[in-house]
């Protein structure tokens, strides 16, 4: 499964130096359980279950600030892009179709919100 | 034929596990030319040398073919060995049996194999050398050190105190570098100027030191003991011979707004400027960019305060060529510019600051005399966020790979002084590592934690976002598992060291080579840390990787002590394995003259006997032994074959190749 | 041509005294083990190498040949590297209209300090050249042995 994750992302989580940048840049770190130097480590020591489980995922923005800000390009944001596939692969396919978006849409959400949305559930 | 000798060694069990010895020596014995054929277990020990030598004279040997060790290793001990027998010393050959078979092989029979075609290779080019006789060229006896930082500095003290003359050459106006504008030195806090000016003026007034401020060298030519240097005396417009550095031109000049780079652009100077008040040498310099007089021909103020009638608006550059025997890189390191890191808002906010413009803002003689003042509004800052590792430590494509090493040992020190001096500041340091090893450096680093309370973080500032007068800083706390939210009035970042850009041109210069980073490489990077591959060629400083001051003057005073040791000779003993023309070959193409690097061939008109007692002159090529490093391009450029290379000629080559494929 | 599974290639390797060399010392320092079929021939840099030499070797009967210099820019001798490479692509071109596969010869650059590169470089060129299988289109059969 590691591989499966490291495969898709294309991320190689043995280049992070545990700096932390990610995590002070993530602006959703108030809603997720776990953090974008957490997804990393917990990808490098094979705890992608929890991963898995885990809602923090869906929280992501995609705002991909980690990417960007990472000294060592290490792009958390696509292995949380990677697990969330994975997790769509296992439940046999794709469970919301374009016409089922709007019907959960409010009008407090934020224009990022709904294009990460699109970009989440499109595959 | 030559009468050749062959030496096999177990080097213990190195080789002697994986290859027969035994096998080998007997089948060598087998090989045309050989008389003697033996192995013995360290051939490079004191008894192994004397049965070389034993050997040589008792069969009257030719040529010695060791099976060992690289040539890289033990050589130079062998040619010696032979020397003391009698025979040329360049009638060795090693077979390199150690490093690239015994030790890469496991099956016996296969390395055996091996070792002994290395072996007849060995034999096939010991058959074609010829004795050579190492020429010797004269050596200059003068150094010139590149850069007037604390690390030419001392190297220049250094040798003039063995009594060698030697020429500092520095870009700016004055000697000193990068310490100057340091406010005080960890770990013993003692100040940077205090302890950096009396070295300044000793350069000064040594009768071995000459200095040329505000120069640069544009032409390197020659080779270890005779180099060539252009350097260029960039125009003043001040008489150094007269400028008595009163300074009242500096307070007269009405052109207000230059800003001032030695307290790095946080205040202004004047066209007309000494850098600061311990300058060396304490000379005015205008600033061509700025100066009035000479952009639009109107204002003369400064000519007209002089007493001494230094000022010369018609200066021109000027060049000297000098000689020196050994050249001292010593061209230092500059913080890397900041606009790939603008989550530090440091281009939005003229309270992010980079260390050393903080060294400025905490120096007596700084901007703001020394006051720890925000640059923005001239408040007292309160809270004070300091940001380790901007630059460094991260992917190519971001910034720096490497650790700039410096920048923990300062950050604490700034730190540490921040609540010495302004007890109610709060100081968070936000680390990735906190990294000081070093005499008492640990021991600083926990002292500014327990006995100044500062806030140390594990963690890193993910962005700062400038808002109503305050910077507000987004960072991480590992450790404690949350996320930061600071208000703070000052935002220090240590940004990672480079290369001066000098270096890079100068290194193609000097035929020094760079690594990837462009620090200089040494040649071996544990063994001989303070010389360039290139002989001749000396590393000081922070040119080299980055290094803190104690470390820089202990490799100042290194690299001194082998250029005095090179100064010391009297004559160099050149590599005679130089290239070597067929003069009734050559057809006088220029084609080899094109290709060498180092000039060393030149063209002669030389007269050759004709038919019939005529005289032919024909144009063919010299090469100087001198000159000549052995690289060989030459001989490959030759398109009629008459240019070849001593001890790795075309006929050697070829009997290697062919002993290997037979 | 079918791969015979005994055979073992005759590989010359022409390496260049200040990095490669230095290099394949450092694979054997470190124990990183390549076939024993390659040989090295230590020249002072790679621009000495005559593509003669390696013609010289395929004439021999070689099966392949590769030369190991300094990075480019990294040449003791400042540019000898660059005139290597220069030859060398020349080299092949006429290896290519003789007709000998581009396989069998390579210009790889090996610094001091890449002691494994060196081990990789040659466990792989003799898989290659091994594949190929023996060198007979230049190959002088008067110089054969037996």
């Amino acid at each position: 499964m590691i591989e499966t994750i490291k495969r898709i992302s294309g991320v190689n989580p043995r280049k992070c130096m545990k700096c932390g940048k990610c995590t002070a840049s993530c602006p959703a770190y108030d809603e997720m359980e776990y953090h974008p130097h957490q997804f990393v480590d917990m990808v490098e020591t094979g705890r992608i279950d929890e991963l898995m489980h885990s809602k923090g995922i869906y929280l992501c923005l995609s705002c991909f600030a980690c990417v960007e800000r990472c000294p060592r390009s290490v792009e958390p944001a696509k292995l949380i892009e990677a697990v969330r596939l994975a997790v769509i692969r296992q439940q046999g396919g794709d469970h919301m179709t374009a016409d089922q978006i709007p019907g959960k849409l409010d009008d407090a959400l934020p224009q990022q919100a709904i294009t990460s949305a699109f970009r989440k559930y499109r595959k | 034929m030559q009468r050749v000798g062959v030496f096999v060694c177990w080097c213990g069990s190195n080789i002697a596990a994986t290859v027969d010895v035994e096998k080998v020596a007997q089948t060598l014995k087998q090989e045309p030319g050989v008389v003697f054929s033996t192995h013995y277990q360290y051939m490079c020990s004191q008894a192994g040398q004397e049965m070389i030598a034993d050997t040589i004279r008792e069969y009257g040997l030719t040529g010695v073919v060791i099976c060992s060790c690289s040539p890289r290793m033990h050589e130079a001990t062998f040619r010696k060995t032979c020397q003391r027998a009698g025979l040329n010393p360049y009638m060795v050959e090693i077979a390199n049996i150690r490093e690239q078979c015994s030790w890469i092989h496991k099956d016996r029979e296969a390395a055996t194999e091996k070792a002994v075609i290395l072996g007849r290779a060995a034999i096939a080019k010991v058959h074609l050398n010829a004795p050579l006789t190492a020429g010797t060229s004269s050596v200059k006896k003068r150094a010139l050190v590149i850069g007037g930082g604390i690390a030419g500095i001392q190297t220049a003290l250094d040798i003039a105190d063995a009594g060698f003359p030697v020429d500092i050459v520095e870009k700016k106006p004055t000697i000193g570098g990068k310490m100057t504008q340091i406010d005080k030195t960890f770990p013993t806090l003692d100040c940077a100027a205090c302890i950096l000016t009396p070295k300044m003026v000793d350069a000064a007034q040594n009768e071995n030191i000459r200095i040329f401020a505000y120069s640069e060298v544009q032409a390197v030519k020659g080779f270890v003991g005779n180099f060539r240097v252009t350097i260029k005396k960039k125009a003043r417009f001040v008489d150094e011979t007269k400028c008595t550095g009163c300074g009242l031109c500096t307070e007269k000049c009405p052109q207000k707004k230059v800003p001032n780079e030695f307290n790095l652009g946080l205040d202004n100077r004047r066209a007309i400027y000494i850098p600061f008040a311990q300058a060396v040498p304490k000379v005015a310099t205008i600033d061509a960019d700025y100066c009035s007089m000479l952009k639009t021909g109107k204002c003369g103020v400064c000519s007209k305060v002089c007493t001494a009638g230094a000022i010369d608006y018609k200066q021109q550059d000027t060049f000297l060529e000098e000689e020196y025997g050994a050249i001292v890189v010593a061209t230092g390191f500059n913080p890397i510019k900041l606009d790939k890191f603008d989550e530090f808002a440091y281009s939005q906010s003229k309270d992010v600051v980079t260390s050393l413009e903080f060294e400025r803002l905490m120096n007596a003689a700084g901007p703001t005399g020394g006051t720890l003042l925000r640059p923005s509004d001239g408040t007292h800052p309160k809270t004070i966020v300091f940001v380790q590792c901007v630059g460094s430590r991260c992917d190519d494509s971001k910034g720096k790979p490497y650790c700039s090493k410096i920048c923990c040992m300062y950050t604490a020190k700034h730190a540490m002084l921040c609540r010495e001096k302004y007890p109610d500041t709060d100081v968070y340091v936000f680390y990735i590592d906190v990294r000081t090893p070093g005499k008492n450096f640990d021991e600083f680093y926990r002292r500014a934690v327990e006995e100044y309370g500062v806030h140390y973080i594990k963690g890193m500032v993910g962005k700062v976002v400038p808002e109503n007068g305050k910077l507000k800083v987004q960072a991480s706390d590992l450790l404690g598992g949350r996320q930061l939210h600071i208000d703070a009035d000052m935002v220090v970042l240590a940004a990672a060291i480079e290369p001066d850009e000098s270096a890079r041109p100068l290194a193609t210069m000097l035929t020094a080579s760079m690594d990837t980073n462009d620090f200089f490489t040494e040649a071996h990077p544990k063994l001989r840390p303070v010389e360039s591959p290139t002989a001749g060629i000396f590393l000081s400083g922070a040119c080299q990787g980055p290094k803190d001051i104690p470390e820089t003057v202990a490799q100042a005073s290194a690299a001194a002590a082998k250029v005095i040791g090179l100064l010391c000779k009297d004559q160099l003993v050149c590599n005679p394995c130089v290239a070597q023309p067929d003069e009734l070959m050559c057809n006088g193409c220029s084609s080899c003259e094109k290709v060498c690097p180092y000039g060393a061939i030149t063209y002669i008109n030389k007269e050759f006997r004709g038919p019939n007692r005529t005289t032919l002159l024909r144009r063919v090529a010299q090469v100087n032994g001198a000159v000549c490093q052995g690289c060989g391009a030459c001989t490959v450029a030759c398109p009629s074959g008459a240019m070849d290379l001593k001890g790795f000629s075309n006929k050697q080559i070829m009997a290697e190749v062919d002993a290997i494929c037979r | 041509m079918p791969v015979n599974e005994e055979f073992k290639p005759t590989i010359v390797a022409f390496c260049c005294n200040w990095c490669s060399y230095a290099g394949a010392d450092l694979s054997g320092t470190n124990r990183l083990q390549y076939p024993a079929n390659v040989k090295i021939i230590r020249i002072p840099c790679s621009c000495r190498l005559n593509p003669m030499f390696i013609l010289r070797a395929f004439q021999r009967g070689a099966d392949g040949v590769i030369l190991c210099g300094c990075h480019p820019g990294d040449c003791h001798y400042t540019t000898g590297n660059y005139y290597a490479r220069r030859r060398m692509t020349l080299l092949f071109s006429m290896l290519d209209y003789l007709g000998i596969e581009r396989e069998r010869t390579r210009v790889e650059w090996v610094s001091a300090a890449e002691g494994a590169k060196f081990a990789a470089t040659m466990n792989e060129f003799a898989g290659t050249v091994t594949k190929l299988g023996p060198n007979r289109r230049l190959e002088d059969l008067r110089c054969r042995k037996e």
